[in-house]
């Protein structure tokens, strides 16, 4: 029998809840709802007595102070005219609902079983005033829920007293059925094609053939018959194979043979991989200029989880940094917060496994909050899947614990589609756990295999699949995940703690492919593994044996134990209450032995699972776009005091301390350039942690991304976006690498490419091969920068189809490039911030600025499309960067910020608003060009620093031409830029902040 | 040497900054997981501060901190009594309770603190923030002069972060007058300047007289909703460039690490 419990505040006190969305309801979506109240009620699926069940919910339930509790009836009051009910999905992580029984676990002193599941949350909103159906909707869907993952009601007064009493529980029931079929793979090519698509496979027609001729070959159809299966494959088989092969796990078209035509020079070259020609090609040439100057502290790049480097001298820093895009456009809040969980999961699960999780980083691209084009089937608003993502990343962080330091947002409307989630995590591990390397990942047969953490159930069945497919209407539901922040704490808790006992061998995460990828993977170690899917605990009864396997449930590590260690490793997980499982072994016989109840039902190659995909074959084009120049006379007349409040408000400018605010980014205790400075409010270009609490040696962590040029020039786009990624974390006093013998200044870097669909299709991607092109241009870029500065690409990623099509419409991405940048700071008490910090100092610009005004911010507000891209004079940077390195050294420079979005006018706002001083500014100092394009061109490798007047002369004998007197801070909080001793703008340093702080 | 037992699991996250606190104020800090005190493997017994790290346990999920509260309450420890019980034996040796964030909402609803009727029962709450969200930002503190905790000797404002979505400290309305007349409120919000925070964002969640902290009534168990471990040097405060801008001399040492040099002090100097 179920059993309800109610509980809501106390009329005295305040419905903040309920306050909350009566306000966004009538801020965002026009509805009056009048007072709402908010209340929660738990279903509980467990025979308690009534004085159990009236003591758990008064004590444990209630709050003493705040909450009235209704036991087996609910708050009623006439005047309330609508409602609204919130309940989980079956199957849908429901952490309240698990944590009410936990604390019911406690209270009686029993030992529940607590893995499933028997109280189940759901919130109840009662309103006042009486809205449509179509209104309760509306407001359930947008503010509160998402059909994909939560089960909604809304009713009126009349109907309340039966909705109560039907009250919805989300049982998971389902036919248990554990069999396991044999398809026919001899069928016509059509058919096979047809069958990829029914199963939702994502193989292509060559895919299938190797399939294909891999069961008809006769080796193999004798070892099956040896192991009592039939020659077709099992559909476990087929969905390891499709899940191995997965574009999302393979990386096929970053390996593909890309046939490249400039149609411009009409040369053409062969290129056999990007992902070898140029990232992992850029790391090999990096790799060998560091160890020519003794510089040894690359450890291990694109082979494991994460890219690992020597931070210090008994520390390794492990980065990883993915994308969660697909997911989060289906379910903003779960696709974010499973990315950034997933993407804690690499590194924990990187070498031996169990590093400690330090900080996180995310960078979202959104369409624009006020997006007024009708959506599509299937379509999420963009502010709603702002809302979501940030919900996510917030807990996704906050709940574990790591502070999020670093991020960007960027608008685009053709990110309305499809959102872009980057998410990345840095970790900490020693050098050895328990003697043994930390970094290496050893394994041999014999070695146990050990699933930890949370249960399998039918989530995310194909979700590595899926991302490689194109979003449409019919997108199947179980795509979308919940994450469960607290399950993952204690996993990785309990990792650590194993690691450091030396109980752990190796180990892996299960992300997309679940345990058909972390085993499959793992198998390739010693060559074999056999696993007795039978023994993997499920959420709940019902799943059959190849939905076990490739689940995608999460909060998961797959670990690898000796046999001496096991008895150890489940007494310590018993302890801190993570859940093991012993589900195989490793083995050396070259196959991926998978069984149910020891009857065999996946028997696979080893190499053919791993290096039997056929390489694809794709062709890419380019032709270079024609630039338009721009008249700036016509632009004369312009009003700089109201385009500068234009630009500091516009979407990719204005200030995102209010999303910050949300993010823990001081937790753990070590952030020492957080993303909010000075009086509380001015943005920085990177972020510093300190590494221990007994040293100053520290990391420095930045972003650098610029889609907006990538259709000018998706080369100079790329380089652009690395020379970001480095100049910020020049400006807070980081230093470049390998300019000294073995000097342990360490950069990591992980690349991830997002791209729209770049395979060529004459009726479904008829421009594909110049979407390819662009590609191999931003691969390019990232070669001729990474190999320049010296700086390795250590990990990273690329998605592939960001595309979002219903309706017959299709809104792609622009080709967009992440760099996402750590670097070694020797010492933080030596970093420089970017507010100004006292009146009289001198204030320069670094670097030149050129006419380059293309896709900058200015010329979006005044929708010129013309100018070129800003292009990266590698040569030049690295000159300035050494000398702002030495002025760094002598302290010279009082505060330093990159000039980027929006040009030397945002930067010089950004500098003096916090600060709360004024600039006095003189733009003759930069020369003959037009004051527009001193202002607002986006030319990169440029500061605005400011130094005291005592150090004046010797920062300028650094700095030589590089520097540009252009000014001083003021103690009167104006804003004066005058150009031959005529004043083009004059604000008020609260006329630029009011602008800045337009609310989104 | 003053030892310090530092709880953590199920989601507390602030036990390294805690225990790295302590030991820069010169004291032994170990961290425990909850069921190594459940299971007696350790007991608090052998320590002479107690402290609840921030974080968030169980999730938060019915409430800050309630199940960890909940599981002090009741669950039993192998000798049939509650970590409740273990901590009002702790409390009666005279020994020393910290809780921060997370860790003063279990204080609270075990009615550690304040604690004004001496009947251990929960006399508080701490609810959501008055803005509904999550929020990390740096606030000013000032210390009741008239306060008995030894945690807060010989301060009198200091710049923390606070990090919650729910610090909103509520009273039960009968007993709140005895508490402020009892000097329990050890710490309130406030501006730079000392004066009373009476607005968002000084006063950052819409707490009943501004309160921060808490103790109870023998002053041997402090709680408070900011964060005085995450500014244990200098270069945690956001505006240490400023600072040190202005005063390059300046001791290297972040004010909250006071607090815990304040109690090494004290349970030293009572030792001796």
């Amino acid at each position: 029998m179920i059993t309800t419990i109610q509980i809501s505040k106390a009329p005295s006190f305040s419905d903040v809840r309920g306050h909350f969305l009566r306000k966004q309801a009538r801020a965002q979506l026009g509805i009056d709802t009048g007072i709402v109240k908010h209340t929660k009620v738990f279903a509980i699926n467990y025979p308690l007595t009534p004085a159990e069940l009236k003591a758990f919910a008064n004590e444990c339930i209630k709050d003493a102070i705040t909450d009235d509790v209704f036991i087996n009836r609910f708050w009623e009051d006439d005047s309330f005219q609508s409602y609204i009910a919130i309940a989980k999905l079956p199957g849908v992580t429901d952490d309240e609902g698990m944590s009410a029984q936990m604390a019911l676990a406690d209270f009686l002193n029993k030992k529940l079983d607590l893995k499933t599941q028997h109280i189940f949350s759901q919130e109840i909103f009662y309103i006042k005033n009486s809205l449509s159906e179509n209104q309760l909707l509306t407001i359930a869907k947008k503010l509160l829920a998402n059909p994909l993952i939560h089960h909604i009601s809304v009713f009126h007064k009349h109907q309340a007293k039966s909705s109560f009493r039907n009250l919805y529980v989300p049982f998971v029931e389902m036919k248990v059925d554990q069999t396991t079929h044999h398809i026919n793979l001899n069928i016509s090519d059509e058919d096979l094609r047809r069958l990829s698509k029914k199963l939702i496979l994502a193989l292509n027609l060559e895919e299938m053939q190797a399939i294909q001729n891999y069961f008809n070959r006769a080796d193999i159809i004798s070892q099956r018959a040896a192991q009592n299966l039939k020659p077709n494959p099992t559909d476990c088989e087929l969905e390891i194979l499709a899940q191995t092969w997965s574009e999302h796990c393979k990386h096929k078209e970053f390996s593909a043979v890309v046939q490249f035509e400039d149609l411009d020079s009409g040369q053409k070259k062969t290129i056999n991989s990007i992902f070898k020609t140029y990232i992992k090609g850029a790391t090999d040439v990096v790799q060998k200029n560091l160890q020519a100057n003794d510089n040894q502290w690359l450890i291990k790049v694109f082979s494991d989880n994460a890219g690992v480097v020597q931070a210090t001298d008994n520390q390794l820093f492990v980065w990883k940094v993915e994308t969660h895009n697909s997911p989060s456009a289906l379910d903003p809040y779960g696709g974010a917060i499973t990315g950034i969980l997933g993407c804690n999961r690499d590194a924990m699960g990187t070498g031996v496994g169990g590093a400690k999780l330090f900080f996180n980083t995310n960078v979202l691209c959104f369409g624009a909050p006020d997006y007024d084009k009708p959506l599509l089937s299937g379509q999420l608003h963009p502010k709603q899947i702002m809302e979501g993502v940030v919900k996510g990343i917030e807990d996704g962080g906050n709940k574990s614990g790591i502070p999020t330091v670093n991020g960007a947002i960027l608008f685009d409307e053709r990110y309305a589609g499809k959102p872009l989630v980057y998410c990345g995590t840095g970790a900490l591990m020693p050098n050895q756990f328990a003697g043994k390397n930390a970094w290496e990942k050893p394994i041999d047969p014999g070695d146990y295999i050990i699933m930890a953490g949370g249960r399998v159930g039918k989530d995310g069945i194909h979700g590595a699949t899926f991302s490689s497919v194109e979003l449409d209407e019919h997108s199947p539901h179980s795509a979308v995940q919940i994450g469960s922040p607290i399950t993952q704490k204690k996993l990785a808790d309990f990792m650590t703690k194993a690691a450091e006992s030396g109980l752990l061998k190796s180990s892996t995460d299960n992300g997309a492919g679940g345990l058909s990828s972390s085993i499959g993977e793992l198998a390739e170690i010693t060559n074999g593994a056999i696993v007795h899917l039978e023994k993997v605990p499920l959420k709940y009864a019902g799943l059959k044996p190849w939905e076990i396997f490739i689940s995608e449930s999460q909060e998961r590590m797959s670990l690898v134990v000796e046999p001496k260690n096991v008895a150890g490793l489940f007494k310590l997980a018993q302890k801190m209450e993570v859940e093991v499982s012993h589900i195989g072994n490793f083995t050396d016989n070259g196959f991926l032995d998978v069984r149910f109840d020891n009857q065999c039902i996946a028997y696979i190659d080893m190499d053919f699972l791993h290096n039997g995909v056929p390489q694809k074959k794709m062709v890419a084009e380019w032709k270079k776009p024609v630039t338009k120049t721009v008249d700036y006379h016509q632009l004369n007349d312009l009003d700089l005091n109201a385009m500068t409040q234009a630009v500091l408000a516009d979407f990719n400018v204005r200030s995102r301390e209010p999303i910050i605010r949300q993010y823990d980014h001081e937790v753990q205790g070590k952030s020492i350039i957080k993303p909010l400075m000075g009086k509380g409010q001015a943005p920085q270009d990177a972020a510093v942690l300190r590494l221990n609490f007994d040293g100053y040696e520290g990391i420095a962590v930045s972003n650098g991304i610029a889609p907006k040029f990538s259709d000018l020039d998706p080369y100079e786009m790329s380089c652009g976006a690395f020379d970001e990624g480095i100049r910020q974390i020049i400006s807070v006093g980081g230093q470049l690498p390998n300019t000294a013998k073995n000097d342990g200044i360490f950069w990591s870097v992980n690349d991830n490419f997002c791209v729209p669909d770049s395979a060529y299709d004459p009726v479904n991607n008829p421009d594909g091969k110049s979407k390819l092109g662009q590609l191999i241009w931003m691969a390019e870029g990232l070669y001729d920068m990474a190999t320049f500065f010296d700086i390795p690409l250590t990990s990273g990623k690329d998605s592939m189809k960001n595309d979002f099509k219903a309706d017959g419409i299709k809104i792609s991405i622009p080709p967009t490039i992440l760099y996402s940048m750590t670097a070694k700071i020797p010492d933080i008490r030596r970093t420089v911030t970017a507010d100004f910090k006292q009146a009289g100092d001198l204030i320069y610009q670094l670097g030149e600025t050129y006419d380059e005004l293309g896709g900058s911010i200015f010329f979006q507000k005044l929708k010129i499309d013309a100018g070129i891209a800003p292009k990266v004079r590698k040569q030049k940077a690295k000159e300035l960067y050494l000398a702002i390195m030495e002025a760094n050294r002598l302290g010279l420079i009082a505060s330093s910020h990159d000039l980027s979005d929006g040009g030397l006018v945002v930067a010089l706002a950004e500098c003096a608003m916090d600060a709360r001083l004024g600039a006095q500014i003189d733009l003759d100092a930069l020369g003959d060009a037009p004051a527009i394009v001193q202002l607002f061109s986006e030319s990169h490798s440029r500061f605005v620093v400011s130094v005291r007047p005592q150090h004046q002369q010797r920062f300028e004998q650094i700095l030589k031409e590089r520097a540009f007197r252009i000014g001083q801070v003021t103690e009167r909080p104006e804003f004066i830029i005058q150009k031959h001793q005529e004043v083009l703008l004059a604000q008020k340093l609260t006329q630029l902040s009011n602008a800045w702080n337009t609310p989104f | 040497m003053t030892k310090a037992l530092i709880i953590t699991g199920f989601g507390i996250n602030c036990e390294q900054e805690m225990a790295a606190a302590y030991r820069l104020a010169n004291a032994q800090a170990h961290i425990a997981h909850i069921n190594d005190i459940f299971d007696g493997s350790c007991t608090i017994h052998d320590y002479d501060i107690l402290n609840f790290p921030g974080g968030f346990s169980f999730g938060d999920d019915l409430g800050s901190g309630k199940v960890m509260a909940n599981k002090l309450k009741y669950k039993r420890l192998p000798n049939q009594k509650t970590f409740l019980d273990e901590v009002k034996k702790f409390i009666a040796d005279g020994k020393y309770i910290l809780g921060i964030c997370n860790g003063f909402q279990f204080l609270v609803r075990l009615g550690l603190v304040p604690n004004v009727q001496i009947k251990f029962e929960q006399e508080a709450t701490l609810a959501q923030n008055d803005s509904g969200i999550f929020e990390d930002r740096w606030v000013y503190c000032k210390v009741n002069p008239q306060s008995k905790s030894p945690f807060l000797k010989g301060i009198d404002v200091l710049p923390l972060p606070v990090r919650h979505g729910e610090g909103k400290l509520i009273m039960a309305s009968e007993l709140s007058q005895e508490v402020l007349d009892k000097n329990l409120q050890a710490l309130t919000y406030c501006a730079a300047s000392g004066h009373p925070a009476l607005d968002y964002p000084a006063n950052p969640n819409g707490s009943a007289h501004q309160i921060a902290g808490l103790t109870d009534t023998t002053g041997q168990i402090l709680g408070l909703m900011p964060h005085p471990e995450a500014f244990l040097s200098l270069y945690n405060h956001p505006d240490w460039p400023s600072i040190k801008n202005k005063n390059p001399k300046i001791n290297e040492d972040g004010q909250g690490l006071q607090i815990f040099k304040n109690i090494v002090q004290h349970i030293n100097t009572k030792k001796t």
